[in-house]
């Protein structure tokens, strides 16, 4: 896919949160959310940004969509670099980029009614008359699996999975060519999940959508993306073909991740290696690689320098100086 | 499984049903369940969100609030002594020190303004008459039982000082310093990180063996019932819908939820695809779990069957025992039988 440019080309991405404190707010530090990250998305391509709570890969997602302006490096869309564009120069790439968060009972808004949800979109874009509008709600509300019937009822008269396919169906209404999906399934049941994940992989097929999808729940990845990134501490320290990640994990990180994941089938019990301590905080985060503290082949030169993400055999990206 | 489980059955559960009158009608949160637990073993209750598993640990707490909530029917049998029949102050003397339970969100369920070790030593204060030395002795010895580095330290400290891992270790310390008969683990790790995740189960298993403790676990995941459970318990709108060993249901799930479930997940490694590119959709429960308050009749799973018949929309199928050991409550069990690829 080197001919046309991708979807969303991102380079040595930066995020760093001032910490102020005091009356004066003295800046005190930063807190190191992303720390120079890139890839790439392709069209109807699913990237999975992975990693442990604080790890930064929900700032990732929104730094994309310029929802949090970033510290340093560049986002291209389509090969134009949107990094520095104004409130209104944005607005035509807002248009192609949307986001579904986690919580669908967050971040729906109690006093609006589903299809006024779904239509503020068109109506904010100034997409479409009144009964265009109307036509085009009803028509996103079949296609993520609602009934048209319950367009009327608000956010609290929904279940949970059928809140999410709402926020699908708003992040759908303008036609976009990206979309981020942050935690979409995991604030949902099993068997609802399922639900969301299959119309999720419907539409991608059917509209050529790319989607970032972030999330903790590694056998979900591994269901619905084509390539995974595993971030730690602000960077990414493994880039692969799920395929391959899952096969055959290189950085010691990604090895712990995965042997972690309880499986669900008592036969199967493992004999596993289980990773000792926390995260450490991303305010000061450790010398070398973040990551060595935790783990069980670190050596000296990995406790005072930072190892690069370079591509090794098979074009998989590994940060790790032993690997 | 690998460790031994003592034949001694701790608590015995029997008809517990638990509804909640409110204006909207009698919500049937828990509808006549019943199980028993044995020293040293697990039993994991598994369900999704409304399908009474915290309120049946709530019920065995006695902690529903009431009203609108009531234990209407059923007895719990702890050694002997039958909790529900207990006066409060009663009760009181055995939550905590023979009935313990930690939550799914360690950060609401400790005391933010109480430091770590006192929180710890107030159950032993109050159930061992130890004095308030001693008690805060002891306490720093179960936070390093729970392998929370430099105890001393981390006992003077207050909750929001530890990281989430940290604070339910303490709250499993605190819950285990009576050496309790039996221990209800509410989603212990669901709030946590999975490598996280990984440390407090394996305490978990690590602390039962060495008490003895009956453990209850409470869990909408699969996966952590499968690695810790011996005996497991499907419940779906309220009732038991299935029950057998660990290893039984995972591989001859008879009720068609639990077949649903099972088929719903995504597992790492056995993900199907012809190609990198190509997923193979996974399978789909269709429909949503029905309101408790306005329950189908008949079998509440068969709106979403896909064997469901007449029978299953006239009456609700008994519980009955299909296979040795393995119970379920279907009309078509034996449809629903198959092994899940």
């Amino acid at each position: 896919m080197s001919n046309p440019p991708p979807v969303i080309e991102v380079t040595d991405l930066k995020k760093h949160f001032p910490i102020r404190k005091g009356l004066l707010r003295r800046l005190v530090g930063h807190v190191h959310a992303v720390d120079g990250v890139s890839f790439s998305i392709g069209q109807a391509e699913t990237i999975a940004v992975v990693g442990e709570s604080g790890c930064g890969k929900s700032t990732v997602g929104r730094t994309i969509l310029r929802l949090i302006q970033p510290t340093a490096g560049t986002i291209k869309v389509n090969g134009t670099d949107i990094t520095t564009l104004s409130r209104h120069e944005m607005r035509p790439y807002r248009r192609q980029m949307q986001i579904v968060f986690q919580d669908p009972f967050a971040s729906l808004n109690p006093r609006m009614r589903a299809d006024d949800i779904v239509g503020e979109p068109l109506m904010v874009h100034g997409i479409a008359n009144k009964k265009e509008r109307a036509e085009q709600v009803a028509e996103l509300f079949v296609r993520v699996g609602l009934r048209p019937q319950q367009a009327r009822n608000f956010p609290h008269e929904f279940s949970g999975g059928q809140r999410q396919r709402i926020s699908i169906a708003r992040a759908l209404a303008l036609n976009p060519k990206f979309i981020v999906a942050d935690e979409p399934v995991s604030a949902l049941d099993v068997s609802i999940q399922a639900q969301v994940l299959n119309l999720m992989v419907r539409l991608q097929r059917s509209e050529g959508l790319s989607y970032l999808f972030i999330s903790h729940n590694l056998a979900v990845v591994e269901h619905i993306a084509h390539r995974v990134a595993v971030m730690y501490l602000g960077r990414i320290v493994e880039f692969a073909d799920t395929a391959d990640l899952f096969a055959n994990p290189q950085h010691p990180y990604t090895e712990a991740l995965l042997a972690a994941i309880p499986v669900p089938d008592p036969a199967m019990k493992r004999t596993r290696h289980i990773m000792q301590g926390d995260v450490p905080s991303p305010i000061n985060p450790p010398l070398g690689c973040h990551f060595h503290p935790r783990c069980p082949i670190a050596t000296e030169r990995c406790r005072v320098e930072v190892p690069l993400l370079k591509p090794g055999a098979d074009g998989r990206m590994v940060a790790c100086h032993l690997r | 499984m690998d460790q031994q489980v003592n034949t001694q059955d701790v608590l015995k559960v029997n008809g517990l049903t638990t509804y909640f009158f409110t204006r909207r009608g009698v919500v049937k949160a828990v509808d006549d369940v019943s199980f028993t637990v044995r020293a040293g073993e697990t039993l994991a209750i598994v369900g999704e969100s409304g399908c009474g598993k915290s309120i049946t640990a709530l019920s065995l707490m006695r902690l529903i609030p009431s009203p609108p909530g009531r234990t209407i029917a059923g007895t719990v049998m702890l050694d002997g002594t039958d909790l529900l029949q207990l006066s409060e102050p009663k009760m009181r003397q055995m939550r905590g020190n023979k009935i313990s339970m930690i939550f799914q969100e360690p950060m609401t369920a400790l005391n933010p303004l109480l430091t770590i070790g006192r929180q710890v030593a107030e159950t032993l204060i109050l159930h061992q008459n130890m004095s308030r030395q001693a008690a805060q002795a002891r306490a720093v010895e179960m936070l390093k039982f729970v392998k929370i580095p430099e105890a001393e330290q981390r006992a003077r400290e207050y909750p929001h000082q530890l990281s989430g891992g940290m604070r339910q270790r303490a709250m499993i310390a605190m819950a285990l310093a009576c050496n309790p008969r039996v221990l209800i683990c509410d989603e212990p790790t669901t709030a946590l990180d999975v490598t996280i995740q990984a440390q407090i189960l394996e305490l978990i298993v690590e602390l039962q063996r060495n008490f003895g403790t009956a453990v209850i676990l409470i869990t909408h995941d699969l996966g952590v019932v499968a690695e810790t459970a011996h005996r497991v318990i499907v419940m779906y709108a309220g009732r038991k819908v299935e029950e057998a060993s660990a290893e039984e249901l995972f591989h001859r799930p008879l009720h068609p939820y639990m077949n649903g479930l099972l088929g719903s997940i995504p597992r790492v490694g056995l993900t199907k695809r012809a190609t990198a590119s190509e997923h193979v959709a996974l399978q789909e429960i269709p429909g949503i779990v029905p309101a408790l308050n306005d329950l189908p009749i008949g079998c509440a799973f068969a709106p979403r069957c896909p064997n469901a018949g007449d029978k299953c929309r006239a009456a609700i199928p008994p519980f009955e025992e299909k296979l040795p050991g393995h119970f379920a409550a279907c009309w078509h069990s034996d449809v629903g039988a198959k092994v899940p690829t």
